[in-house]
C-alpha cells in the first residue's frame, strides 16, 4: 500500500494537518486512528472553551472536533479507524494492524506524527501507600464519566492542578461528588487561570499549593490520603500531615508526549519537551517525517494545536511536491537554546536559507515571572526583546521573529532567556 | 469428601495441585483471595536462584538446587516465560571477595553446577553498565528469571484441566480433626478432606496452630521494589546480586522476562500480615543501595513501585511435613526466598508424602501436562499476525498500546480455566496495563471486555478483590 502522506493519529492535530495538506494539493492522504472515531481526546472534553482564538466562539470539544471531521469527509480524505500503527521505520514504512485488513505495511512519501500524549500515572511520580482501586488519572475518569456515563467516586481528592484535573473537579461536583481539595506540589497552579477561576473558585473547591499526597490508605478501595505541605525543595514539612477521607484520588500530574513510534522511526528527541526535535517547518531529524500537536510538546489550547498542525500539513505538502526534484540541503542550521528561566523553546532548529518572513517561537517558562523581558540573543548580541507583564509556567508563550532579525547573526546558536 | 484439600493458591499450592492432578484423587484448591497467586507470588523478585545462598543441609538449599533444573520442562509444557540468564554476586572489596569464595564453596557442597568466580574485567565485559568499584563476582549460569504469577496461574489452569476443583474467595476459618481426616470450615461452609495441605503463606501458622500443639509462627517480612520501563530493561544482562554483608543481603537489579527492570527488595519485619504499603523512605534506601551496583540507574523511568510480603518462618528454614499430632495435615510453610526456585521440588516431595499417607497413588490415564498455547500477538512474525487475524479478527484490535496487547489475547485470558475475572486478573495473564501508562488508556476498554465476556454489568467489574469496586453508579 502506498500513500503520499500518512497521518498517524486522528485527533485535532492529525485532522488539521491532513486537511491543510489536502487543500494544498496532496492527493493521497491516509489518517490512521486507533480509536473507533476521529476527534481524539476532544470527544470526551464536553466542556466549552474551545475555539476562542480560531473560530472566535466557545465550542465544546466534540463541536470543535466535528468541524474538522466534517471537513475531512468533505475533502474526501481517507481514514482508517480501530487501526494501530505498530512500527515506523526511517524509510517511512509503517507496520499497521486492524481487524479487517489484518497486518499490512504502508509506504509513505511523508509522515505526520500526531499521536498526542498520555497521562503520567501514579507510578511515575512514586506516590507511596497501598494500591487499591479508586485511583484514576484525570483523563481516564473523564472518559468514564463523559463517554461511558459512569461515576468514579463520591468523595474525591485531586492531586495536581493540570487543566484536566481542574475540569474534572467541576465535572465531578456537577455530578454530585464532593471534591475535598486539589493539591499541587508547586507554589503555583499548573493549569490555566480561567480554569482555576471557573472550575475551583466558583465551586469553593480549595486549591492547596505546595501540598502533595504522601500516603494512600485502603486495601480494596481507597479510603483516604495523607496530604502534607512541602518546602521550597519539595520536601515534606513534618507536622503538616493531615488525613483526608476519600473514595477516589484523581491524578492530574502531567502529560507525556507519546513518542514510541517516533523513536522507532529514528527521530531525534528533545529531553526538555519529550517530543521530537524539529525545525521551523516542523520537520523532525528524519527527512519527510513531521510532528505536530501534543506529540511535539504539550499544549494548553487546542487552537494552538490546530495552528501548529496546519503548519505541519503545509510543510508536508511542500516536501511531497519537492520529492523527486532537487533535494533541498539544509546546511545553514541555527540551533535554539532555552536558557535562564526558559524551560524549552520550539522549534529547536531554524533552517536559515528557507525561512518564511515570520517565525513563531513557542516557549514555556520555569516559574512565575512579572514585568520581565524575553531576550533573544546570539553570540552575546541581543537580536530582539519582548516585554511581558507576567509569565506563567502553565501558559505557553509565543514570540515572533522576522526573517531580517536573523540576517546579520554570527554563529549558529540562538539563546532565549528571561531578564 | 475430598482426598486432598489444598489451602492457599500461590505458587506452592498451585504446583502441588498440578502435580497431584496426575493421580486419581479428588482435589480441592482453595484461596481466600479473588484470584490465584494474589499473595507473595505476585510480588517478588521473579528470579530462579542457582542455590548457593542457603546454608548447607537446609531444606532451602536442598529444594532450591533440586528445583532449579526442573523449570525448563514445566515452563515449556505450560507456556510460561522463563529465561536462564545467569546471576552475578558482586564483590566490592576484599571482604566481599572472601565472601564470594564462601558462597562458591557452599554452592559446591549443596550441588550447584556451573559456578565460576570472575575477575573484574570479566564482570565488566558481561555487564558494561556495572560500577567500576566492582572487584569480582560469583557467576552462576543456572540462575534465571521467570513470570511467577504466570507460572502459578498456568499451573492452576492445568490442574483444573486435569480435574482439580478451584474455590476462590474461600477462607479457612477453622479446621477440626475427624476420624478419617479434617473438617475445614470456611466462609462458604464446611468441606471435608482426608488430607489437608497447608500452603497458606503468611497465614500458614494460623492454620497449623488450629490443628497442632506443635505451634509455630510466620513472621511477615516486607520488601519494596521499583519496576522500570522496558526502555531500560537491558541495562543489565544477568541477575545482579550484591555480596551479603553484616548490613544485609543487598539489593537485586535484574531484567524481567518481559523486558522491564526490577530493583529491590529491602527487608522489614511488619506487624500486620498484609501491609503492602510502599513508603518513600524505604524506596530511597533501595535506590541508594542498588546504585552501588549500577551507578546510573535512570530512576525517572520508574513505572511503578510495589511491596511484597515474604513468609519468614521463625525456625529459619522451610517447614515441610506433618506435625506429629496431626497426621494427614501437611505443612508447606515458611516458604520464603528461595521458595519460588524450590517450588517444583517441594511439590514433588509433597506428592510423595501424599502417596505415603494414601498408601500409594494411581496415575490418571488422561493426564495432560500441556496447556493450550497462549498467543502473544507482539511476538508473532508479520505473516503469523496476518494469518491469525484472518482466523480471529479480534487479534487485529490493539487494546493496550504500551504492551501491544490485542482484544483476542484478553478474551482468551478471560475464558481459560481459572480465567481472569478482574482488571488485575487480566493484567497478570495478558499484560494490558503493565506498561508505562499503567492502564490509563486501556482500563476502561478492558472493563468493557470483561463485562461483555462474563455477561456482567460494567459496574460489577472490580480491580482485584471482591470489594475493590471501580465505578460508583451511573452519571446524572
Amino acid at each position: 500500500m502506498n500513500y503520499d502522506l500518512v497521518v498517524v493519529g486522528g485527533g485535532p492535530a492529525g485532522l488539521a494537518a491532513a486537511i491543510r495538506a489536502k487543500e494544498l494539493g496532496v492527493m493521497d492522504i491516509l489518517i490512521i486512528e486507533r480509536d473507533n472515531e476521529l476527534g481524539g481526546i476532544l470527544n470526551q472534553c464536553i466542556h466549552n472553551g474551545f475555539g476562542l482564538h480560531i473560530f472566535k466562539k466557545e465550542l465544546t470539544g466534540p463541536e470543535y472536533a466535528k468541524i474538522f471531521m466534517d471537513k475531512v469527509e468533505e475533502l474526501g480524505i481517507d481514514y482508517k479507524l480501530n487501526t494501530f500503527v505498530l512500527d515506523i521505520n526511517d524509510k517511512k514504512e509503517l507496520a499497521v494492524v486492524n481487524s479487517t485488513d489484518g497486518f499490512f505495511s504502508i509506504q509513505a512519501k511523508a509522515i505526520i506524527l500526531a499521536m498526542g500524549c498520555r497521562e503520567r500515572p501514579r507510578g511515575a511520580i512514586n506516590i507511596p501507600g497501598t494500591r487499591p482501586s479508586g485511583i484514576f488519572t484525570a483523563g481516564t475518569a473523564q472518559r468514564f464519566i463523559n463517554i461511558e456515563g459512569y461515576m468514579v467516586g463520591k468523595k474525591v481528592v485531586i492531586l495536581g492542578s493540570g487543566d484536566i484535573g481542574l475540569i474534572m473537579a467541576r465535572r465531578l461536583t456537577l455530578e454530585g461528588a464532593k471534591v475535598e481539595a486539589v493539591a499541587e506540589i508547586m507554589p503555583y497552579p499548573n493549569g490555566l487561570k480561567r480554569n482555576i477561576a471557573q472550575c475551583l473558585e466558583d465551586f469553593n473547591i480549595p486549591l492547596l499549593l505546595e501540598h502533595t499526597v504522601i500516603d494512600i490508605i485502603g486495601r480494596s478501595r481507597i479510603e483516604g490520603v495523607i496530604l502534607a505541605k512541602v518546602d521550597e525543595d519539595r520536601n515534606v514539612i513534618k507536622g503538616t500531615e493531615k488525613h483526608i477521607e476519600c473514595d477516589t484520588l484523581i491524578l492530574s500530574v502531567g502529560l507525556i508526549p507519546e513518542n514510541e513510534l517516533s523513536k522507532s522511526a529514528g527521530v531525534k528527541m528533545d529531553p526538555l519537551t519529550s517530543g521530537p526535535l524539529v525545525d521551523e517547518t516542523l520537520e523532525t531529524s528524519v527527512a519527510g517525517i513531521f510532528a505536530c500537536g501534543n506529540v511535539l510538546h504539550v499544549h494548553d489550547l487546542v487552537d494552538n494545536v490546530t495552528k501548529e498542525s496546519y503548519k505541519a500539513g503545509e510543510s508536508a505538502a511542500k516536501y511531497i511536491k519537492e520529492v523527486g526534484e532537487k533535494k533541498k540541503i539544509k546546511d545553514n542550521i541555527v540551533h535554539l537554546y532555552p536558557e535562564k528561566g526558559v524551560r524549552y523553546v520550539l522549534p529547536q532548529y531554524l533552517d536559515i536559507d528557507n525561512l518564511d518572513e515570520n517565525i513563531n517561537l513557542f516557549m514555556r517558562v520555569d516559574n512565575i515571572y512579572k514585568n520581565i523581558e524575553i531576550i533573544v540573543e546570539t553570540n552575546g548580541k541581543v537580536i530582539k526583546k519582548f516585554k511581558r507583564n507576567q509569565l506563567f509556567p502553565s501558559e505557553m508563550e509565543s514570540i515572533l521573529l522576522r526573517k531580517e532579525d536573523l540576517n546579520n547573526m554570527t554563529g549558529n546558536k540562538v539563546s532565549v532567556y528571561i531578564k | 469428601m475430598y482426598d486432598v484439600i489444598i489451602i492457599g493458591a500461590g505458587i506452592i499450592g498451585n504446583f502441588i495441585a498440578r502435580e497431584l492432578s496426575k493421580y486419581e484423587l479428588d482435589i480441592l484448591l482453595m484461596d481466600k483471595e479473588n484470584d490465584i497467586s494474589n499473595g507473595a507470588t505476585k510480588a517478588n523478585t521473579a528470579i530462579i536462584h542457582a542455590g548457593f545462598d542457603a546454608p548447607n543441609g537446609s531444606k532451602m538449599a536442598y529444594f532450591n538446587v533440586r528445583g532449579n533444573p526442573m523449570f525448563d520442562q514445566v515452563c515449556d509444557e505450560l507456556g510460561v516465560p522463563f529465561k536462564r540468564i545467569g546471576s552475578l554476586v558482586l564483590a566490592f572489596d576484599d571482604t566481599d571477595l572472601k565472601t564470594l569464595k564462601v558462597l562458591y564453596n557452599r554452592g559446591l557442597k549443596s550441588g550447584v553446577p556451573k559456578m565460576e568466580i570472575l575477575n573484574r574485567d570479566q564482570v565488566e565485559k558481561m555487564e558494561p553498565n556495572i560500577s567500576h568499584n566492582v572487584q569480582g563476582a560469583l557467576y552462576a549460569k543456572t540462575a534465571g528469571i521467570i513470570g511467577p504469577w504466570e507460572l502459578a496461574i498456568a499451573l492452576g489452569e492445568n490442574a483444573i484441566e486435569n480435574g482439580v476443583e478451584l474455590s476462590l474467595n474461600t477462607e479457612a476459618l477453622n479446621i477440626d480433626k475427624t476420624s478419617n481426616g479434617y473438617n475445614v470450615f470456611t466462609n462458604k461452609g464446611k468441606t471435608e478432606g482426608r488430607i489437608v495441605i497447608n500452603c497458606a503463606g503468611i497465614y500458614a501458622d494460623k492454620l497449623n496452630n488450629m490443628v497442632s500443639h506443635n505451634k509455630f509462627r510466620i513472621i511477615p517480612k516486607k520488601g519494596q521494589y521499583y519496576l522500570m520501563d522496558k526502555t531500560v530493561g537491558n541495562i543489565v544482562n544477568t541477575v545482579i546480586f550484591q555480596c551479603p554483608t553484616e548490613k544485609g543481603k543487598g539489593i537485586v537489579v535484574t531484567p524481567t522476562v518481559h523486558g522491564n527492570l526490577i530493583i529491590g527488595p529491602d527487608s522489614e519485619i511488619i506487624e500486620e500480615k498484609e501491609d503492602t504499603k510502599t513508603d518513600s523512605h524505604r524506596l530511597k534506601f533501595v535506590a541508594k543501595v542498588a546504585s552501588k551496583s549500577l551507578p546510573n540507574i535512570p530512576f525517572d523511568k520508574v513505572i511503578t513501585t510495589f511491596a511484597g510480603i515474604r513468609a519468614e518462618p521463625e525456625t529459619g528454614d522451610f517447614i515441610i511435613g506433618e506435625p506429629e499430632d496431626a497426621p494427614g495435615f501437611i505443612n508447606v510453610a515458611g516458604i520464603k526466598s528461595p521458595g519460588l526456585s524450590a517450588s517444583p521440588a517441594i511439590a514433588e516431595y509433597v506428592v510423595n508424602m501424599v502417596g505415603g499417607i494414601n498408601n500409594g497413588l494411581v496415575k490418571k490415564d488422561n493426564y495432560n501436562p500441556n496447556r493450550k498455547k497462549i498467543i502473544r500477538f507482539n511476538q508473532l512474525s508479520n505473516e503469523e499476525k496476518n494469518e491469525l487475524i484472518k482466523i480471529d479478527p479480534r487479534y487485529g484490535k490493539v487494546i493496550c498500546r504500551c504492551e501491544t496487547i490485542t482484544e483476542g489475547e484478553i478474551i482468551d485470558a478471560i475464558h481459560r480455566k481459572a480465567g481472569a475475572t478482574t482488571v488485575d486478573g487480566v493484567k497478570r495473564r495478558a499484560r494490558p496495563g503493565s506498561g508505562r501508562c499503567q492502564g490509563g488508556f486501556c482500563m476502561p476498554r478492558v472493563m468493557e471486555i470483561l463485562a461483555r465476556e462474563q455477561g456482567k454489568d460494567i459496574e460489577e467489574i472490580v480491580k482485584d478483590s471482591l470489594d475493590s469496586y471501580i465505578l460508583t453508579g451511573k452519571t446524572k
